[in-house]
């Protein structure tokens, strides 16, 4: 039994200090949002996740959701806690205050997400995903349908899912073959016919309803991406008076047998294998891959969270057993002591530790810039954040996700031969955490994205600004004494995301492939430097709270030393990741080559 | 029924921290340290939200005596169901002091100001245990009293009440208004929604000082000196039973 205790603390300080709450706070819509009552989410949060879900995430890795007759049913009691999140209001957070929700930014979901991640991912996933639905309605559905639909997914009544991916539409949705056809019995409805697979939640036992959002082409849609639609589908047809009715023709014909995430159902969809499953469509025809993408950003924002999520609670559980195990003698100690204090056991807790604060000021600063991008008054503020945030997101999502995997594995590590026996409970989070590189867009998807849309297309404009805010922070680093050498590493380390970034606008449009080789190498190096200028800066802000004798001393000298660690032992991997990119052309015939 | 409910809470460190002692061994440490509604005035607030769910009462007062900080239970509360807050504010140094006779004066004037059908209190706060303030508030106001509830009813203008004491349960009827402290088996405290706590920002909270009430808030006790308790020593093992019966009869204070 695992004990998870929401790093409260930490979230607070990055809000505050890094993320900017006070200029989140200050944008319209968000008056609301001031430190007391951020800190009195963050508890509520906090209570229920401890309390109720962390509990239930062991049990749901031995106990996984099962399917018999089309039915699907959760792990021991996600039923129940289900039933709790939805009456707490959770669901509804950042939604539209008209259809029941609470209009709260993505500063306070973000933090709040991470929590219900670490409590337990497999369950996190169906509010999730239902957010996602929402959110895909709220911005293209009909006044109607957002009506209908709505109200009862932001109170969690019932729930949301994504059909997108199917036998032979992964990566490419282009190739998405269900079909859509007008039903033509004088209503507006569609039938929809075909297989999705892997739809996370796509049946369970908690909720009267499921609302399915699928992806599929019309009879005279254009071939390709340009071609496919989006209809809502529920599991149960609404009646007029908005209740669910009769059973639709879209069924679970079985889940996945999953290397992690047990609890979460992953459904094989079938839609319309006797009569049609009723649908109707969401926003024009033909642009359903576009309304998927205007909330792609959320999703893959919400997987890097996953990964800070997986990555806080292997590090607890870890630190945890490191300071109760007894074993061997310590180079300059009497006795015997905990692994803790073996040098290579604190270089292990102090990699997951730093990089782990890191992963979460980035997707804390991301989320602020999704706010920023969303409710600026000003237009050209708008555009300035939607750019920062574009650029943010591949590294979010792919950085914290493979630093997610990396943490998991030292986690096992320092458990030695208990973290590989399942009964320990840490090799759930290797498990577990080994999806987040894979769903929402893989690693080298998120790389491709970064290098060739969001660096080489402007010119590395969008990067460049972000660069120049990391050199000053650099430079404000060297003019405090107490962190001079830091600031001299963060100098060095955005030295070479720098001239990574020439190199790919240079190179990128003539020499697109061997560019394109050292992709996940810039991604890494990109999301390496990122968390660097975060801890930095943290840094700043923690020395400046000792100075002025404002605050939790031993936390801000903490954060210092957390900063030191991964300037000294992570950041200088910038330089090797810097040398593989640019070795991308050799490399690339080496590899033709070999694999000819 | 108009009942309107009191409810005295207090904010104490939490009960997940481990406690510290200061250094110059004169109090706990509290300094970054994190604070909670005491776990006993959540089970009150509970019962209170629960009765006015009920229809028994119509409004639901919580009340805390300490530091601006304090009232961040006050929102806590308010979450939870409770209509409005009062924080009669104290400076650091006077809450370092402030004892349960004084505390129980304050409420002796609330009282007197908000005329409340009935009080409900935690029967202890975690951190020093005292156990005392809802009984001196009744001394005070000349009300029945009836702690340790592990069941409250409320019907024809009195409080039946169960209560747990070390031979098993006692049922008490009190004649309203009454003080009721509780038991940790009362209830079970909700979490509070998300849409309550945004609500709990706009409820009224009023602020109140020691001075304005009349009540002098100087402590009758001195705190001499704060220690952490003696770390427990090894034992011994004994040879067998015979050598155990005989430790247990014939050796001091072993029992």
């Amino acid at each position: 039994m695992t004990v998870y205790v929401a790093p409260v603390k930490d979230l607070m300080f990055v809000l505050e200090e890094v993320a900017g709450l006070d200029e989140v706070a200050a944008l319209p819509g968000c008056e609301e949002v001031g430190i007391e009552l951020v800190s009195a989410v963050l508890e509520e949060a906090s209570r229920l996740a401890e309390e109720v879900i962390a509990p239930l995430n062991k049990i749901s890795d031995q106990q996984g959701a099962t399917c018999a007759n089309y039915e699907v049913k959760t792990s021991p009691g996600f039923k129940d806690a289900y039933k709790q999140f939805a009456d707490g209001g959770w669901i509804g957070l950042t939604c539209d205050p008209e259809f029941g929700g609470q209009g709260l930014p993505h500063l306070l979901s973000i933090p709040v997400g991470e929590i219900w991640n670490s409590a337990c991912t497999a369950f996190a996933l169906c509010p999730m995903l239902t957010s996602g639905a929402i959110e895909a309605l709220s911005h293209h559905a009909s006044d109607d349908l957002k009506a209908r639909y709505l109200p009862k997914m932001i109170s969690g009544e019932w729930t949301g899912t994504m059909n997108l991916t199917e036998p032979n539409a992964g990566s490419d949705l282009a190739a998405v073959r269900t079909r859509a056809v007008p039903a033509n019995d004088g209503s507006n409805a569609y039938l929809i016919s075909g297989t999705k697979i892997f739809i996370t939640y796509g049946e369970h036992d908690y909720t009267d309803n499921i609302i399915h959002l699928v992806l599929a082409r019309l009879p005279d849609a254009p071939a390709g991406v340009k071609g496919i639609s989006l209809f809502v589908v529920p599991k149960f047809l609404l009646n007029s008076d908005g209740s669910a009715g009769a059973r639709n023709d879209a069924k679970c014909v079985s889940i996945e047998h999953k290397m992690g995430i047990h609890g979460s159902p992953t459904a094989v969809m079938a839609f319309g294998e006797e009569t049609g499953a009723v649908g109707h469509l969401v926003g024009e025809a033909n642009r359903g891959l576009e309304y998927m993408f205007t909330m792609m950003n959320n999703a893959r924002l919400s997987v890097g969270l996953e990964g800070v999520g997986i990555a806080e609670r292997a590090y607890q559980q870890t630190l945890s057993y490191a300071m109760e195990r007894i074993q061997g003698r310590v180079a300059g100690r009497e006795g015997t002591l905990p692994i803790a204090y073996h040098p290579d056991v604190r270089r292990m807790l102090m990699s997951m530790r730093s990089q782990t604060e890191a992963m979460r000021a980035l997707v804390l600063v991301a989320a602020a810039s999704l706010d920023k991008a969303a409710r600026c008054a000003d237009a050209g503020e708008r555009k300035r954040h939607q750019a920062r945030i574009d650029l943010l997101i591949p590294v979010a999502k792919g950085w914290c996700s493979e630093q997610a995997n990396e943490i998991a594995y030292t986690a096992v590590q320092v458990h030695g031969g208990m973290g590989y026996i399942e009964e320990t409970g840490v090799a759930q989070y290797q498990r577990d955490a080994r999806i987040t590189t894979i769903y929402e867009g893989t690693t080298g998807i998120q790389a491709n994205d970064l290098m060739g849309r969001k660096v080489a297309r402007d010119g590395g404009a969008a990067a460049n600004a972000l660069i120049l805010e990391m050199v000053a922070t650099a430079v404000q680093a060297q003019g405090v004494t107490e962190l001079t050498s830091m600031g001299d590493g963060l100098a060095g380390g955005v030295a070479d995301l720098k001239a990574a970034t020439d190199w790919i606008v240079e190179n990128y449009v003539s020499n697109t492939a061997s560019t394109l080789l050292g992709s996940v190498h810039y991604l890494k190096l990109f999301g390496t430097v990122a968390g660097a200028w975060l801890l930095v800066r943290s840094s700043i802000a923690a020395q400046a709270r000792l100075v002025a004798g404002n605050g939790d001393a031993a936390f801000c000298r903490q954060k210092i030393g957390t900063t030191r660690f991964y300037i000294d032992q992570v950041l200088p991997l910038t330089a090797s990741l810097l040398l593989m990119l640019k070795r991308g052309t050799s490399s690339l015939d080496a590899a033709d080559l070999a694999l000819s | 029924m108009s009942m309107k409910i009191l409810v005295p809470i207090k904010r104490v460190v939490d009960y997940n921290v481990k406690i510290r002692v200061k250094a110059d061994n004169s109090a706990v440490e509290l300094d970054n340290v994190k604070m909670s509604m005491n776990p006993f005035d959540e089970i009150a607030v509970e019962e209170a939200v629960r009765l006015k769910e009920a229809g028994v009462a119509v409004e639901v007062v919580v009340v805390t005596c300490g530091i601006a900080a304090a009232q961040d239970i006050l929102r806590s509360a308010l979450a939870l169901g409770a209509d409005r807050a009062i924080l009669v504010e104290v400076d650091v140094a006077q809450s370092e002091t402030l004892q349960p006779l004084a505390v129980a004066k304050l409420l002796k004037a609330l009282v007197g100001q908000e005329q409340p059908g009935l009080v409900i209190c935690g029967k202890q706060a975690i951190d020093d245990d005292a156990n005392q303030t809802g009984q001196m508030l009744a001394a005070l106001q000349g009300w029945p009293q009836a702690t340790f509830a592990s069941k409250v009813v409320i019907a024809d203008g009195k409080a039946t009440v169960t209560r747990e004491v070390d031979g098993g349960l006692e049922t008490l009827a009190v004649t309203l208004p009454a003080v009721i402290s509780t038991d940790l088996r009362l209830n079970e405290p909700r979490y509070a929604t998300l849409p309550n706590i945004m609500k709990a920002k706009k409820k009224p909270l009023n602020i109140l000082t020691a001075a304005s009430l009349g009540v002098d808030v100087a402590p009758r006790l001195i705190t001499r000196s704060v220690n952490e308790p003696p770390k427990r020593t090894a034992g011994i093992r004994v040879g067998d039973v015979a050598q155990l019966v005989d430790k247990l009869k014939n050796e001091p204070k072993i029992i």
